[in-house]
């Protein structure tokens, strides 16, 4: 039953007419506002496919907007608020999963990568350069002689 | 009359099973008859596909319900041009067009391979057979897009909404075009590890096909990009979604291999790394096709309750990335390497060029697979979503875009960093300006807009300084420049315009990202919202039928110095059918900059929710992509490829000199 509801929900999360951030709930002071709309666009809407609660018009979006605000309003901050709402709703709910263990891998991939491919390069380099030494006293009396030829 | 589709698509498996074995076999014996085979069996495939697919879109046009596929996507009141695409708007039409292309492909390649060597041909053509039975037998094993309905319905369940768009009639095809395309180059790939022979020629013949999915793979994104940006209503254009993940890995890595193609086709160096690079960049299209069709995107679990569907293509992929990869295990160190150069050259840039695209790719693999592989091992479950992307994405393009202008200017070999520095001051100075510019005049408080701006800036100059200098700009008068910029190679004019497009691209994406205006309120008719120093004013609702649809449209005037400049039409729409609601945003171009008009919920005393945009320079984003699909279809018409290839050199027992 619960897989339906949330089959059912996700449906409507890819179609409502997204009109995320209502007028009711933009807040009275601009610079809050605008944290808001960062935090909000870091933390995922949990019953839609890939959408930050900042672009869900979902009802589940708009409650956690509705927190985030509440929260801000109470003088905490960001990293505060972004605790605030893992604490309730798990690792999951951040759409940029914090660095730890199990997360190590994937931020480091990036570098790592580069890091390895760099390497690679190098190393490729060297043996390329140490298979082919400059030509040798026979090699180079046989390209004479073929120049000569031409 | 649907059973001939079905009998077509089975006779289209049997050939495909003849174009996998026989020219292979004859490859092998050295047999010239059976080799033979692969071309007249390689065009009657795509004959008896195409036949197939006619007759599914026949089916649809005349809304055959007794098929389930129809019954299932379609509506006998939908818009006839919806009613065709329609065909492939669902899982089992889009498989059927992914082999349609597939096989238009390997007919293409029977047509235009006659100067290639027999062998090679026949064994890329049997390459082709190959994904062609694979995929036609995952198609008629499990989806089936000709399956009956007994009893027939009367009526269909209708596409879904969003999907009931142009932009979609055309998106599919073209990705499919780029993904499918890439296949071309795979087969050459494994037809040439097969060999064991691989030189410059090959470089030369796979180029062209690899620039063809290359164009088409851009259109495809971009198109599906601004999809996004019209359909969906909340104006955002790329979404680090894994379905544009999906499309978006092999664009990376068939943008690499345009690049070390070049690079072994002039040089001869980078062999075994092209050969590799043609073989991940169609693994990346197969394990796209995959993530896209298994359903595992939405969650493992969700791919573990039909798993038919997910574990057939998952099999395809394992066959051939890890056939593949071990053919190239097992082959690449029988490949010789090629010409020598030193790290500052274009070698060297188009190396760096690659090293960057790659890793970009390899991020964007694992930061979109990293969640069910997190799934998969622990009962957890983590999100990986665009803010993790633009951190990791950003910083690896940087980099790359702030090297391209060097490239072209590099010599072949050995380059001279410092000429080509000193070339660039000028495009340098531009960049600087833009960024000052910017600082003082827009916002400074956004440092780094202003130096993504300058850095696209920097691009766009270095490619306009790029193609000057080849025609000779400062050493010959005004009319000779002129002469030789028109007698420039065409595949020069090619890598300029698609440079400029990526400059192009960049400073849209930076302006719409950090400069775009947003204003959220709720209007009555005869209200005006003010935004971005223009107002829109709100002028009156009104409902409207469409022919499967009903809408209310609300209608705008857009006011810019206290003249009414145009009006612009917004609208919410709800498909009876399906009972789904869809925003159509209203979306007024000025300039290369638009207004963007969204329309939410009516408010209880009258009035109705509005979200209005100011996106300064947005179809930038999309020109980009345009600008660099006329780069490459300029260097595809490049004369070297009308010409045809060489004759492949004979190999030589001598090691070869670094010329």
């Amino acid at each position: 039953m619960r897989q339906w509801i949330a089959a059912v929900l996700i449906l409507i999360g890819l179609v409502m007419p997204a009109l995320a951030v209502r007028p009711d709930e933009v807040l009275g002071d601009p610079e809050l506002e605008a944290r808001a709309r960062v935090i909000s666009a870091e933390l995922r809407c949990l019953v839609c496919q890939n959408q930050s609660i900042d672009d869900s018009d979902a009802d589940l979006a708009r409650d956690l907007r509705l927190i985030v605000r509440e929260r801000l309003t109470a003088g905490d901050s960001n990293t505060a608020v972004l605790d605030y709402v893992v604490a309730r709703y798990g690792e999951f709910v951040l759409l940029k999963p914090r660095f730890s263990a199990r997360t190590a891998l994937l931020w480091g991939a990036p570098l790592l990568i580069l890091f390895a491919g760099g390497l690679v390069l190098v190393f490729s380099r060297r043996t390329t350069h140490a298979a082919s030494p400059d030509l040798s006293a026979e090699e180079q009396s046989r390209l004479d002689a073929i120049l000569r030829d031409r | 009359m649907v059973e001939i589709g079905h009998f077509a698509l089975v006779l289209a498996l049997a050939l495909s099973l003849v174009q996998s074995i026989v020219p292979i076999v004859g490859s092998r014996a050295n047999d010239p008859r059976l080799m033979a085979v692969a071309r007249p069996v390689a065009l009657a495939t795509f004959a008896f596909i195409s036949i197939a697919f006619l007759v599914l879109t026949w089916a649809y046009v005349v809304s055959d319900f007794s098929v389930r596929n129809v019954w299932e996507n379609s509506h006998s009141l939908k818009p006839m041009l919806f009613k065709v695409t329609g065909t492939w708007g669902n899982h089992e039409g889009s498989m059927l067009l992914w082999v349609l292309i597939l096989s238009l492909f390997s007919a293409l390649v029977a047509v235009f391979s006659r100067n290639l060597p027999d062998a090679l041909r026949a064994n890329a053509l049997a390459v082709q057979g190959w994904i062609a039975s694979a995929f036609l037998a995952f198609i008629l094993a499990t989806s089936n897009p000709f399956t009956r309905l007994v009893p027939a319905p009367f009526e269909g369940q209708d596409l879904n909404p969003i999907l009931q768009d142009i932009g979609l009639a055309v998106h599919p095809p073209m990705l499919y075009l780029g993904y499918v395309g890439f296949s071309v180059s795979f087969s050459f790939a494994i037809a040439a590890l097969i060999d064991g022979r691989i030189d410059a020629a090959w470089a030369r013949w796979v180029r062209p096909w690899t620039l063809v999915a290359w164009i088409f793979l851009t259109g495809g994104i971009a198109m599906g990009s601004y999809w996004a940006y019209y359909e969906l209503g909340w104006g955002g254009f790329w979404f680090w979604d894994p379905v544009e993940n999906a499309s978006f890995m092999p664009w990376l890595a068939g943008t690499a291999l345009l690049h070390s193609a070049l690079v072994m086709e002039k040089r001869s160096a980078l062999k075994i790394w092209t050969v590799l690079l043609s073989i991940l960049t169609f693994s990346l299209s197969l394990l796209g096709t995959f993530l896209v069709r298994s359903g595992v995107l939405t969650s493992v679990h969700a791919f573990a309750t039909d798993p038919t569907r997910g574990v057939f293509i998952l099999a395809i992929l394992t066959l051939f990335v890890g056939g593949s990869l071990a053919l190239f295990a097992f082959r690449a160190p029988s490949l010789t390497a090629g010409g020598i150069f030193q790290p500052i050259s274009r070698e060297g840039a188009l190396v760096l060029n690659n090293l960057f695209l790659t890793t970009a790719a390899a991020t964007v693999l694992i930061g979109t697979l990293y969640p069910l592989l997190v799934e998969a091992l622990s009962a957890d479950k983590i999100s990986v979503g665009a803010p993790f992307f633009n951190l990791t994405f950003g910083p690896l393009m940087i980099p790359l875009l702030a090297l391209v202008p060097f490239g072209p200017l590099l010599a072949w070999k050995r380059g001279d960093l410092y000429a080509a520095a000193q070339r660039l001051a000028w495009a340098l100075g531009g960049a600087i300006l833009a960024t000052m510019i910017v600082m003082i005049f827009v916002d400074r408080t956004m440092l780094f807009a202003a130096l993504g701006i300058g850095l696209a800036v920097w691009l766009v100059l270095g490619a306009i300084t790029d193609i000057a200098l080849r025609s000779g700009i400062g050493k010959v008068s005004f009319a000779a420049m002129g002469r030789r910029f028109i007698g420039l190679p065409r595949s020069a004019h090619g890598t300029a315009i698609a440079h400029l497009g990526l400059g192009v691209a960049l400073l849209g994406i930076v302006a719409t990202t950090a400069f775009q205006s947003e204003h959220i309120t709720t209007m009555k008719p005869g209200d005006t919202a003010e935004i971005a120093g223009r107002s829109l004013r709100f002028d009156r609702l009104t409902p409207f039928k469409g022919p499967n649809y009903t809408e209310d449209q609300a209608f705008f005037t857009w006011i810019a110095d206290g003249r009414e400049l145009a009006t612009l039409t917004s609208a919410k729409r709800l498909y009876p059918s399906r009972g789904m609601p869809t925003t159509e945003a209203g979306i007024l171009t000025r300039g290369f900059s638009q207004a963007y008009v969204a329309l939410g919920d009516p408010t209880d005393d009258g009035g109705i929710v509005v979200r209005i945009w100011w996106k300064p320079f947005v179809t930038m984003i999309w020109l980009g992509p345009v600008l660099m699909m006329i780069g490459g279809t300029l260097s595809i018409s490049d004369r070297r490829f009308r010409i045809g290839a060489p004759a492949r050199r004979r190999p030589s027992a001598m090691p070869q000199p670094a010329e």
